[in-house]
C-alpha cells in the first residue's frame, strides 16, 4: 500500500496516433517547421559569420537562383532527383536500401570504362549506346546482389547495401591506379575525351535534365498506375496479403531492385556522360544518402520529390555561394550543417503529423 | 616481410583498430536497443572535433600544459559534443519516432559538417599553410605509456612490449569491450536492454522503461563513439586534425559491428583486423599499387561475406535484434 | 476487502468508444470473470488496469486506494499480474530470463537461483517447465506456462488472465483451473477473461458482464445459470434461426486425402487429412483454436507447402480433376479454379489496410488483361456494388479499409471474395468480432454462395452456430481430423467431444 502513494501524480501528457490528418494541416505543420528551421539557420549563421540572417538568406537566393548559377542548380536538381526516383520503388516495399551511393558509383565506373577502353574505337552514337547499357547493368547488378540475398534468406539489406558502398567506392580506385598511372585521384576529361552526350540546343546540361524529367514522370506513372506498382505497394504493406494473392514476393523484391539500380546506374551515366567527363571516388558526392533524406521526405511519391530535392539543392547552392565569401570566413561544410538542421526539423514534425498529444483529463478539469 | 615489419604491422594495426573498437563498441549498445544508429560516423567526427578543439583552446590559453588537464579538458569536450548529437538523435527517433535510417543519415551529414566546418575555422585561424592543425603537446599525453612499462626487464619479448606501449585509451577500450559483454550478458541491465531491443512490446509488458533504455543506450553509445573518433585523432594521429582525414572510419565501425554479430568481445578481433586492412598497404613491399584499393576493400567485403553466413545459418543468437530500425509506439491499435 | 475497484473507466480509440463507464470490483480470495463477446471491451478494459492503455476518464482503486497505472510496471508495483491472449515473451531469451526480466532487484542477477525459483514454482503447483530453453523452440501451451509462472514469480496479489484456455487442451485447462483455485486459496484475486459460459460456471465466483464496450452488470456465479448470463452478454434472448435450405445437386468438389504438413519448426500441424467438400452445402471445421483449421485453409489456397497428400478439385464445367497441390494462388486462379478465401487475418492478409476500396477490390483481379497498366474502371463499380449490396458504411469508396469498422471491413473482404462467383468458398472464423446484424449478414451470404452451387468450407468457433448454418461439421484436433457429422442430427456434446483428445475422459466439462 505504501507503494502506490508515488503514484499520486498523473502523467499530464500521454500520445496517441492521430486518425485523420487534413491536407492542410500537413501543410501547415511543415511550414511551421521550416520556420523554425530557418530561425535556428538564422541564429548559426548569426553566431558563424556575423551576417545579418536576412542578407544571408537573400544570398542563399542569389546563389541557387541568380543568372548564370540557376543552369548548375538545376542541373544539381536533375542529378539529386534522379536518384532519389531510384531508390523510391524499392523504398515504397520497405525494402531499405542505402546502397544508391554505391550503385550510382558502379554506373560512374561503367560509364568511364566504356569511354576509356571504347572512345575512339567506335562510332560516338555506338560508344553512348554500349555506355549507357553497361552503366544500367552494372547499376542493375549492385542493386540486384543483396536484393537476391534479401529475398532468398532474408539477409539485412539496410547493412549489406552499405557496405556495397565500399566496396564500390574501391572499385573506382582501382580503376583510377589502372587508368592513370601517375597516382592521381581522378581520371579527367583528357583521357576520357569520348562519348560526351550532346549539348541540346547549344544549352548545357539539357540533356540530363531532359533524361531526368521523363524518368520522373514514368516513374510516377509506373508507381501509381502500372500493374507492378500495384504489386509494390501490396509487398511494402504486407507479405502476408501479396502471398494470399500469390504475388511471387521474391521476384518483385528483385525486380524492383533491379528497376532502382538500373535508374541509379543512369544517373552515374549521366554524372560521367553529360557532366564530369571525369571520374573519382566522390563523383556521388553523397547524393545517394541524400536521395533516402529527399525521397522520405516526400512520402515516396515523385511528384513532391520535386520540391523536397530542390530545398536541399537550394541550402547546398546557396550555402556554397555564401561561403565563397571570404570575409565570412565559412567554408563549404557549412551547407551541411544548415542541411542537418533543417533535416532534424522536418524529420521531427512528421511526428506532430501522425500523432496527437493529449493532456490527461486532470488538466483538462482544472480549465473548465 | 620481416619480424620487425610484422611488429610494426601489429602496433599499427592496434592504433588504427581502437578507433573503429570504440566505434563498434558504441554502435553495439545502440543497436541492442533496437537503435540503428547510421548517425554514428557523424558523431564520431563531432567526438573527433570536440577533443581536438578543446585541446586547441586549452593549448592556446595556457603556457604550461598540465598533463591530467590536457587528457580531461578534450575528453569533456568530445563526451559532451558527443552526447549533444546523440540527444538530438534520441529526440527524433524515440521521442519523436522519426524513421531511424533518415534521421541517422541527417546526424551524419551534420556532424561530418560540423567537423569539417570547426576544423577549417581553426586552419584559418592559426593561417596555417598546411591543410591540418595540430595539437601535438596534448596528444602526447594520450600517447604516454603506463609508467611502469619503463621498469620491464630488458628480456621482455618485443611483442609484449609493443602491447604496453599504447597510451591509457588502447586499454580503456579494451575495458569497455570486455565490460560491455559483461554487462549485456550478466546483469539485469543487460538482460532489459536486450529485450528492448529484440521486443519492445515485451519489455514494456514487463516494466521496463523501452523509451529510458533506448535513450540511455543510444547516448552512452554515442558517447564511446565519440570517445573513437577522439582517439583517432589525439591518438593514432598525433594530435593532427586535416578536413577528411578521419573519412569513412565510422562506417567501418558499422561494419564491424555485423562482422562481431553483436559481441564486443569479437568487435576487438573486428577491429584489429580492419585496422590491419587499412594500414597493410604501407609495409608491403612487393605488392603493385593498384592493389592497395583491393587490399583496402577487403574489410567490407569481409562484412558482407559475415551478413550472408549470418543469415544463411539462421542461428538465433547471432541475427541482429529482432527490432532494430523500428520505432516502438505503445498504443498501437 | 476490495482488491481491486473500478469506477467509471472509459477508453476510446478514435471514434470508437472501446469502453463506456465500466465499474467493476474484486475482493481478496475471489474469481472474477469477465464475460463478453468478442469486441466487448474486455481486454481493452484489462489492459488499462495492467497500464497497457491509459483510462480517457474513471478512476482504479487498489486495496481502496485511488491509483494511476500509468505503465505496466506500476502495475507490477501494485501486485498486478496480467497474462495476455498474445504472449509477451522474448523469442531468443530462455523460459528463466523471460520470467526474471523487469523485476527490479538489488541483488545481483543469478541465473541459477533463479531457475531453480522458477523450478520450485513449476513444481508446486504441477507445471512443466525447462528453465533454459529458449521461447522459439516451444511449443504454444509451453509457452503459456512460462506466461503464468512469469506472474506467479513476481508475486502478483491481482491476476488478469485475458481468455487462456483458448490454446489449451480440454485436460490443461482443468490443470489451470486447479492452480487457480489454489492461489485464490492464498488469498489472491484473479480475473479471467473468457467468453465460455461453462468455464464462467466452473471456476468463477462472480461475473461481471460487458456488451460493447457497455458494463452490464456483475452477479454471483452461484446464483444465476447460463441462461441468465447468455441474455447478460448478447442483450436479449437469441435462438439463431439461420435459414438452412438443404443441400442440392451434390457433387464432390474438393478431394483432400492423406495431407500432411509441418510448419517452419518442423512440427507435424496437419496429420493424414482426408475429406470431400461437395458443391451445394456448406461443409463446417470445428476444433480448439490452433487445431490446424488455419493450416488446412492455407493449405488448400495454396500457401503451404504441404509434404503429402493430394488436392483434387473436380471442375463443374469440364468435369475434368485438377491437381491444387504445390500450385501458388496465382497459378489456381489461372486454371480457372474459381477458388476464393476469406482469411482468419483480415486486415493483415486478406486485404491492405492503407489501400482504399477500390484497390482492395481488385487484389485478387488486377492482372486481367495484356496491359501493363491498371484498369480501375472493374473494381470501382465492383466496389459500389458491394458498399450498396451489404450496406458497407463507409464515407466513400476511397477511404482506406483500415478506418472502417471491424463488421464493415469483414464485408468489403467477403463481398469482394464471392463476387468471383467461387466453385470453392473457404472463411475461416468470418463473424468473429462481428456484432450480430453483421453476422447474419454474412450467415446469408455464405447460404446464397451454396445455393449458387459453390463448395462452402467454413470455420467457426461457436458451435451453435455451426450446428445451424452447416450441412456437414469436420471436427479437428491437433491436426487430425476426429469426426465427420451431420450437422442435423449431432449436439454440441458430441462435437465437444470429438474436440478434446480423448473423448469420453474428458467430458467432465458439459
Amino acid at each position: 500500500m505504501k507503494k502506490s502513494e508515488k503514484h499520486k501524480h498523473a502523467k499530464l501528457i500521454y500520445i496517441s496516433k492521430r486518425a485523420n490528418v487534413s491536407l492542410s494541416m500537413q501543410i501547415i505543420t511543415r511550414v511551421i517547421a521550416l520556420a523554425l528551421a530557418l530561425v535556428v539557420c538564422g541564429i548559426i549563421t548569426k553566431v558563424l559569420s556575423g551576417e545579418n540572417p536576412f542578407k544571408a538568406l537573400a544570398i542563399f537566393f542569389e546563389g541557387a537562383f541568380e543568372g548564370k548559377r540557376l543552369l548548375p542548380t538545376i542541373h544539381e536538381l536533375a542529378i539529386l532527383l534522379c536518384v532519389s526516383i531510384a531508390v523510391t520503388p524499392v523504398f515504397r516495399m520497405k525494402f531499405w536500401n542505402i546502397g544508391a551511393e554505391g550503385q550510382v558509383l558502379i554506373g560512374c565506373l561503367a560509364t568511364a570504362f566504356c569511354m576509356l577502353r571504347l572512345g575512339g574505337k567506335v562510332p560516338e552514337w555506338a560508344l553512348m549506346i554500349i555506355m549507357s547499357a553497361f552503366a544500367i547493368l552494372a547499376g542493375m547488378i549492385w542493386a540486384a546482389i543483396p536484393a537476391i540475398f534479401k529475398a532468398q534468406w532474408k539477409t539485412n539489406e539496410t547493412l549489406f547495401t552499405l557496405m556495397m558502398n565500399y566496396v564500390a567506392i574501391q572499385l573506382i580506385e582501382y580503376f583510377l591506379k589502372i587508368a592513370d598511372k601517375s597516382g592521381s585521384n581522378t581520371v579527367g576529361p583528357e583521357l576520357l575525351n569520348h562519348g560526351w552526350f550532346p549539348k541540346l540546343f547549344g544549352v548545357q546540361y539539357l540533356f540530363n535534365i531532359i533524361v531526368v524529367a521523363v524518368i520522373t514522370v514514368l516513374m510516377y506513372i509506373y508507381l501509381n498506375y502500372s500493374k507492378h506498382g500495384y504489386e509494390i505497394s501490396v509487398v511494402g504493406e504486407s507479405e502476408n496479403t501479396a502471398r494470399y494473392i500469390g504475388i511471387n514476393v521474391k521476384k518483385v523484391i528483385i525486380r524492383t531492385a533491379l528497376l532502382s539500380g538500373a535508374i541509379c546506374g543512369i544517373a552515374g551515366l549521366l554524372l560521367v556522360g553529360g557532366y564530369s567527363y571525369s571520374i573519382d571516388s566522390n563523383l556521388a558526392g553523397g547524393r545517394g544518402f541524400t536521395a533516402i533524406m529527399v525521397s522520405w521526405l516526400a512520402k515516396f511519391n515523385p511528384i513532391t520529390m520535386v520540391f523536397t530535392a530542390l530545398l536541399l539543392v537550394f541550402i547546398g547552392r546557396g550555402a556554397d555561394q555564401f561561403t565563397q565569401i571570404p570575409k565570412y570566413g565559412l567554408n563549404g561544410d557549412f551547407a551541411d550543417i544548415i542541411t542537418g538542421i533543417v533535416l532534424f526539423f522536418i524529420i521531427g514534425c512528421e511526428f506532430f503529423i501522425n500523432y496527437q498529444i493529449h493532456f490527461s483529463h486532470r488538466s483538462k478539469e482544472g480549465k473548465q | 616481410m620481416n619480424v620487425a615489419t610484422l611488429l610494426i604491422i601489429i602496433r599499427r594495426a592496434i592504433l588504427m583498430g581502437t578507433p573503429l573498437l570504440f566505434g563498434a563498441i558504441g554502435e553495439i549498445i545502440t543497436e541492442k536497443s533496437g537503435n540503428l544508429n547510421l548517425g554514428i560516423p557523424g558523431i564520431m567526427y563531432i567526438g573527433a572535433i570536440s577533443g581536438a578543439v578543446g585541446g586547441f583552446v586549452y593549448k592556446s590559453s595556457v603556457v604550461y600544459v598540465d598533463p591530467f588537464l590536457a587528457v580531461f579538458i578534450p575528453m569533456m569536450c568530445t563526451i559532451l559534443g558527443s552526447l549533444i548529437v546523440s540527444l538530438i538523435y534520441c529526440f527524433l527517433t524515440i521521442t519523436l519516432r522519426a524513421n531511424q535510417n533518415v534521421t541517422g543519415l541527417a546526424i551524419t551529414t551534420f556532424g561530418i559538417g560540423c567537423g569539417n566546418l570547426f576544423g577549417g575555422s581553426i586552419i584559418k585561424i592559426i593561417k596555417s599553410n598546411v591543410p591540418f592543425f595540430a595539437v601535438g603537446d596534448i596528444a602526447k599525453e594520450y600517447n604516454k605509456p603506463f609508467p611502469f612499462v619503463e621498469y620491464l626487464p630488458e628480456k621482455t619479448p618485443e611483442l609484449i612490449k609493443i602491447l604496453l606501449s599504447y597510451g591509457f585509451m588502447v586499454y580503456l577500450a579494451l575495458a569497455l569491450a570486455i565490460i560491455t559483454t559483461l554487462i549485456i550478458k550478466k546483469t539485469r541491465i543487460g538482460l532489459n536492454l536486450r529485450a528492448v531491443g529484440e521486443n519492445p512490446a515485451t519489455a514494456d509488458a514487463a516494466g521496463i522503461n523501452v523509451s529510458m533504455y533506448k535513450y540511455v543506450a543510444t547516448c552512452v553509445g554515442g558517447v564511446i563513439a565519440g570517445l573513437g573518433g577522439l582517439y583517432y585523432i589525439l591518438g593514432n594521429s598525433n594530435g593532427i586534425w586535416a578536413n577528411g582525414a578521419f573519412g569513412d572510419k565510422g562506417w567501418l565501425a558499422i561494419a564491424i559491428v555485423i562482422f562481431a554479430t553483436w559481441k564486443p568481445v569479437y568487435a576487438i578481433l573486428g577491429s584489429y583486423f580492419f585496422g590491419a586492412l587499412c594500414i597493410l598497404y604501407n609495409y608491403l613491399d612487393n605488392i603493385p599499387i593498384t592493389f592497395i584499393p583491393l587490399l583496402k576493400m577487403l574489410p567490407y567485403v569481409a562484412t558482407i561475406l559475415v551478413l550472408i553466413i549470418v543469415s544463411l545459418r539462421k542461428k538465433r543468437e547471432n541475427q541482429p535484434p529482432a527490432s532494430l530500425g523500428l520505432s516502438y509506439f505503445r498504443e498501437e491499435r | 476487502m476490495n482488491a481491486l475497484e473500478i469506477k467509471n473507466v472509459t477508453k476510446r480509440f478514435g471514434r470508437i468508444v472501446a469502453n463506456n463507464n465500466i465499474n467493476l470490483t474484486v475482493n481478496s480470495g475471489e474469481i472474477l470473470a469477465i464475460l463478453g463477446e468478442n469486441g466487448s471491451g474486455k481486454t481493452t478494459l484489462m489492459n488499462m488496469i495492467s497500464g497497457i492503455y491509459h483510462p480517457d476518464a474513471g478512476e482504479i482503486f487498489v486495496n481502496e486506494k485511488p491509483v494511476v497505472i500509468n505503465s505496466p510496471k506500476d502495475a507490477f508495483a501494485l501486485g498486478i499480474g496480467m497474462i495476455h491472449q498474445h504472449f509477451k515473451l522474448v523469442d531468443v531469451f530462455t523460459a528463466t530470463e523471460n520470467i526474471v526480466l523487469g523485476i527490479e532487484d538489488k541483488k545481483r542477477l543469478n541465473m541459477k537461483a533463479a531457475s531453480k525459483a522458477v523450478l520450485e514454482i513449476s513444481g508446486k503447483y504441477g507445471f512443466e517447465i525447462a528453465p533454459q530453453k529458449k521461447i522459439y523452440q516451444m511449443s504454444v501451451s509451453e509457452k503459456q506456462t512460462v506466461e503464468i509462472i512469469k506472474v506467479l514469480y513476481r508475486g502478483a496479489d491481482i491476476l488478469i488472465l485475458d481468455e487462456p484456455t483458448a490454446v489449451l487442451t480440454p485436460q490443461e485447462t482443468q490443470k489451470l483451473f486447479a492452480v487457480l483455485r489454489n492461489m485464490k486459496e492464498d488469498g489472491k484475486s484473479i480475473i479471467i477473461i473468457t467468453h465460455k459460459l461453462n468455464e464462467v460456471m466452473s471456476i468463477s465466483d462472480k461475473v461481471a458482464v460487458l456488451r460493447k464496450g457497455e458494463y452490464i452488470g456483475t452477479v454471483n456465479t452461484a446464483e444465476t445459470n447460463e441462461s441468465e448470463l447468455t441474455e447478460m452478454m448478447v442483450g436479449k434472448k437469441i435462438s439463431l434461426n439461420i435459414d438452412r435450405t438443404d443441400p442440392h445437386d451434390q457433387k464432390e468438389r474438393l478431394v483432400i486425402s492423406g495431407l500432411d504438413l509441418y510448419n517452419k519448426n518442423g512440427i507435424k500441424v496437419l496429420d493424414d487429412i482426408s475429406f470431400a467438400a461437395c458443391s451445394g452445402e456448406i461443409l463446417g471445421i470445428a476444433g480448439i483454436a490452433g487445431s490446424g483449421q488455419r493450416e488446412l485453409l492455407e493449405s488448400i489456397a495454396g500457401l503451404r507447402h504441404i509434404s503429402g497428400g493430394e488436392i483434387i478439385y473436380n471442375d463443374p464445367k469440364t468435369e475434368e480433376t485438377v491437381s491444387l497441390k504445390d500450385m501458388s494462388p496465382m497459378k489456381i486462379r489461372e486454371l480457372g479454379v474459381r477458388l476464393s478465401f476469406v482469411p482468419e487475418d483480415r486486415l493483415g492478409m486478406g486485404l491492405v489496410g492503407n489501400m482504399d476500396i477500390i484497390d482492395n477490390m481488385m487484389l485478387r483481379s488486377y492482372r486481367k488483361g495484356k496491359s501493363i497498366f491498371l484498369n480501375r474502371k472493374p473494381p470501382r463499380e465492383l466496389a459500389d456494388t458491394v458498399i450498396r449490396d451489404l450496406e458497407v458504411v463507409t464515407p466513400s469508396p476511397q477511404t482506406p479499409v483500415r478506418k472502417l469498422s471491424g463488421g464493415n471491413v469483414q464485408k468489403v473482404l467477403v463481398g469482394r471474395e464471392i463476387s468471383a462467383a467461387p466453385t470453392v468458398l473457404m472463411a475461416a472464423y468470418p463473424v468473429r468480432g462481428l456484432d450480430i446484424n453483421s453476422s447474419y449478414t454474412i450467415y446469408n451470404l455464405l447460404n446464397k454462395q451454396k445455393e449458387n452451387g459453390a463448395a462452402v468450407i467454413f470455420v467457426g468457433e461457436d458451435l451453435d452456430v455451426l450446428i445451424e448454418l452447416c450441412d456437414r461439421i469436420l471436427v479437428v484436433n491437433s491436426g487430425k481430423i476426429t469426426g465427420i457429422l451431420d450437422a442435423r442430427n449431432t449436439t454440441k456434446e458430441e462435437i465437444g467431444l470429438l474436440m478434446t483428445k480423448t473423448g469420453g475422459a474428458d467430458n467432465e466439462e458439459e
